[in-house]
């Protein structure tokens, strides 16, 4: 049986991958590097987002009738996040690095914080709660790559 | 059905960590002013009343005040657990704290006894607080995970740090009898190995890998170590209470051990910061650095005092205490809150201005020269009070440059709630966007 926390923590790694490669090449002033990293980066946050917005979280709130809780407050942070990652594609386009990297800056503890209460709070009460369902819902996730 | 402990959105009120963290380096301030004032004398002894006063000014002012603020706001983020009535336990912890302080430095220094027992009972009850607050809301986390068993242990060591000083105080300001010598050990030990100590593992399990994306700490590690170390701790202070001299070579071994324990950590840490994927230059990673070194150097000072403690050099509890506090968990203690302090304000700010202004980022509400600066300065501070003991003189530049990285530091904080005010001031403004 597949494990909704493992699969999406693993999801979140690929991320902060691609977001740490990004940074580096800004440091290093590669900026087509930057822009190659920062768009793969960009691509896999709106991919997790709409896994968890369009798939997870609703399940979730249908099965346990939580709906002003957790996933109220991860979807706010997913709001925050989609702003910081407009000032950061802004930023590359621009080619400031002083404004990229203050970016980056706060986008990773926003990010790292927001993983952390997923990964050890609410993904855990999703595989106790969704147990059964994780294959079938894990496997929507193709549909919406297909999208 | 919302159960308690699993909304994420009890982040408390801005106004309960920073004015935790607001008044540290005014502390650290006067920490400096006292060294500066007694000079060589004060690094006489352990045990001058100024040494005592200078160590709680340090330890209680601005390490005790910096955790409990960052504690009160980790709780909800970390565990989940939002703690009851946060406003009015900030309120009276805060007050209590900074007026039990103030007490028992003035009692040290003055050798008054009223001052003493005030400082006793302040300090019992703006920790006791503390202390049932932080336990109230731990209780009602359904989650259990690692930082949720780390915080108990934390919280439990400070509550006997607090039990053990506020023993040691009131014999002082009573003129009772201790129950036991060996209290004068135990006191320290379980404030800085129990509480700090701790503490500052459990939180670096969190924010090392988080901060420069480092791999996790190993799972052997994070399940055991924290546990070993609170099993150390009260197996060593039993050995000493129950058995006395009789137990002298157990209470070595495991004072060893507990030695051996904080190099693991310090080891681990720094070998997971050399493989870090984010790889731009970063304050609180070299404050981070500069704080684990220090501890390897201080766990080896401490099996030095503990093997051979006739061999040693007047002056070496002194710089063990000065490597302990300024170098392991001042540096620590500095380095979060250069993350801590600005992302809280760009957080409440992201809320509090819904798009109505722009939020400056955490370089822009804190520059990372400033930080840099203050790093800088640090180091120096240390680097002379680490010499003082031996060379006495350099108190008196020791102090002054502490003194100066304080007023960075407040500089640095104050910077930071400016930042804050302003763009809540820009986004009050009709049509401002």
């Amino acid at each position: 049986m597949a494990s909704i926390e493992e699969f999406m923590a693993q999801h979140h790694k690929a991320c902060d991958a691609h977001f740490a490669a990004a940074e580096s090449a800004v440091g290093d002033d590669d900026w087509s590097a930057a822009a190659r990293e920062f768009d793969a980066f960009a691509k896999g946050m709106a991919h997790h987002f709409e896994m968890e917005e369009s798939v997870l979280f609703p399940a979730f709130e249908e099965r346990t009738g939580m709906d002003g809780g957790p996933t109220y407050v991860m979807r706010e942070e997913h709001e925050q996040m989609r702003g910081i990652l407009g000032a950061l594609k802004a930023a590359v386009a621009a080619r400031d690095a002083d404004e990229y990297l203050g970016q980056c800056e706060t986008l990773n503890v926003l990010m790292q914080q927001h993983n952390i209460k997923e990964e050890q709070v609410l993904y855990r009460m999703m595989d106790q709660h969704l147990g059964g369902e994780a294959d079938m819902l894990l496997g929507r996730f193709d549909e919406l790559a297909a999208a | 059905m919302l159960q308690p402990g699993l909304s994420f959105e009890q982040a408390p009120p801005i106004s309960v960590p920073f004015r935790f963290f607001l008044s540290a380096p005014l502390f650290g301030l006067a920490c400096a002013a006292l060294v500066l004032w007694q000079g060589p004398d004060l690094f006489a002894s352990r045990w001058t009343p100024s040494a005592l006063a200078a160590t709680h000014l340090l330890t209680l002012g601005v390490m005790a005040s910096t955790m409990i603020g960052a504690m009160m706001q980790m709780l909800p983020v970390l565990v989940g657990a939002p703690m009851p009535a946060p406003r009015a336990v900030a309120w009276i912890t805060h007050v209590l704290l900074v007026a039990g302080t103030l007490a028992l430095a003035g009692g040290f220094l003055l050798l008054w006894p009223l001052l003493l027992r005030a400082a006793v009972v302040a300090l019992g009850i703006g920790f006791g607080v503390f202390v049932a607050a932080v336990a109230a809301s731990l209780a009602r986390v359904r989650a259990w995970n690692t930082t949720v068993g780390v915080m108990w242990l934390a919280t439990i060591a400070l509550a006997a740090a607090v039990a053990l000083g506020a023993t040691l105080a009131a014999s002082l300001g009573w003129g009772l009898a201790l129950p036991s010598p060996a209290f004068h050990e135990l006191h320290p030990a379980w404030g800085l190995l129990g509480w700090i100590g701790v503490l500052v593992i459990g939180v670096a399990y969190q924010v090392v890998p988080m901060f420069q994306m480092t791999p996790a700490y190993p799972g052997t590690l994070t399940h055991w170590l924290t546990w070993a170390i609170f099993a150390v701790l009260v197996l060593w202070s039993a050995a000493q209470l129950a058995l006395g001299e009789a137990g002298a070579t157990l209470a070595t071994a495991l004072a060893l051990a507990l030695g051996g324990a904080f190099v693991a950590f310090a080891l681990v840490t720094l070998e997971l910061q050399r493989k870090r994927r984010r790889r731009q230059a970063d304050v609180t990673l070299d404050f981070w650095r500069v704080g684990m070194a220090s501890l390897v150097v201080a766990a080896a000072c401490w099996a030095a005092r503990l093997l051979a403690p006739d061999r040693l050099p007047e002056g070496f509890d002194l710089f063990l205490g000065v490597l302990a506090l300024a170098g392991v968990a001042l540096s620590v203690i500095n380095g979060m809150l250069y993350k801590i302090a600005p992302f809280l304000a760009w957080f409440h700010l992201q809320t509090a201005v819904a798009g109505r202004a722009t939020v400056p980022h955490m370089r822009k509400i804190l520059p990372e020269g400033a930080q840099r600066g203050q790093l800088r300065t640090h180091l120096a501070a240390l680097a002379l009070l680490l010499a003082a003991p031996w060379w006495p003189v350099l108190s008196y530049p020791g102090a002054l440059v502490l003194g100066a990285s304080m007023v960075l530091l407040l500089r640095n904080l104050i910077a930071v709630a400016r930042a804050h005010r302003a763009t809540l001031a820009q986004a009050a403004v009709p049509g401002a966007a």
